[in-house]
């Protein structure tokens, strides 16, 4: 089944926008991130199809997954 | 009063009136809370409290709007109040040169209308929130590092920021990238349009939203939380 991710601000650096992955049914968001290289601590706010999502959840064919960094600075 | 002629026409005289009786309590007087605390004051927002415990340094200068080669070491609070007294001296501002903690959260906010989030720090928002959220009392949300930001509305009992920020003692990216001066003016604005339509019950608001924003490739998203 096929899942784009889609990455914002800092953690498009050296790995780009939007990345389309090839899986066998079982893929979560958290396997995701490990496979991109992506610390865990790295990501706050995590979409699923443009809604609130977890990492532990699994997946299902044409999800769009969308990672965002931790903006705090005030 | 000449002073809120040009505020006139975007609001009624009525809502216009009403402005200096509002009590906003903006937390942190830096790059968000400087643009913030201007902003505010000149739109007539009577009553102002700027929380902040903190001295301007030499490495503010390339973005907090109230810092100046001449008031390196000062209190930011209390230069906040100096700066609104030459713009506006109707209007009543009170420092507050102190960090929030949990020991003074609930006195310091208590008896606001609104409070604003203009700190730097991702476990003292929690703090803000969760003591907002005790008062009564609404919340805008407001973060930026480097080309990024991010505004959201927080009513009390929302809990909106576990949703932003699913860990509370992460570091940011503004900890990497820093911040440059317009994106602190450009979510300070924002925040504070969204302060005014909370003060006035009008227009639309960004609750269990979050709008983020990304200047470097023109991202600009409302994402529902």
């Amino acid at each position: 089944m096929e899942i784009e991710v889609r990455l914002f601000a800092t953690l498009r650096e050296g790995r780009g926008k939007k990345i389309f992955f090839q899986f066998e049914k079982g893929i979560s968001p958290h396997k995701i991130i490990k496979l991109l290289n992506i610390k865990e601590e790295d990501v706050s706010i995590l979409l699923i199809n443009g809604r609130n999502g977890e990492l532990n959840v699994e997946l299902n064919e044409g999800d769009v997954v969308s990672i965002f960094p931790p903006v705090g600075g005030g | 009063m000449k002073r809120y002629i040009r505020n006139m026409n975007m609001l009624s005289k009525e809502e216009n009136e009403k402005l200096k009786d509002f009590k906003v309590c903006v937390v942190g007087c830096g790059g968000l809370g400087g643009y913030i605390i201007e902003m505010l004051g000149r739109l007539g927002i009577g009553h102002i409290t700027a929380v902040d415990g903190d001295v301007f340094d030499e490495t503010n200068l390339n973005r907090q709007v109230l810092s100046d080669v001449e008031n390196l070491g000062k209190s930011k609070a209390m230069i906040a109040q100096r700066r609104m007294k030459l713009v506006n001296p109707l209007i009543e501002i009170v420092p507050i040169d102190n960090r929030i903690t949990e020991e003074n959260a609930e006195k310091i906010l208590c008896g606001h209308h609104l409070i604003i989030d203009a700190i730097d720090n991702i476990y003292i928002r929690f703090l803000l929130q969760d003591t907002a959220s005790k008062l009564n009392i609404p919340m805008i949300h407001g973060a930026i590092a480097g080309w990024y930001g991010q505004v959201a509305t927080i009513f009390p009992g929302d809990k909106t920021l576990e949703k932003i920020y699913p860990q509370k003692d992460v570091k940011g990216l503004e900890n990497e990238i820093g911040n440059p001066s317009f994106t602190p003016a450009l979510i300070a604005s924002i925040q504070v349009s969204e302060a005014l339509k909370i003060l006035l019950n009008k227009g639309e608001i960004l609750r269990h939203k979050l709008l983020y924003i990304d200047l470097l490739e023109h991202n600009y998203m409302i994402m529902e939380l």
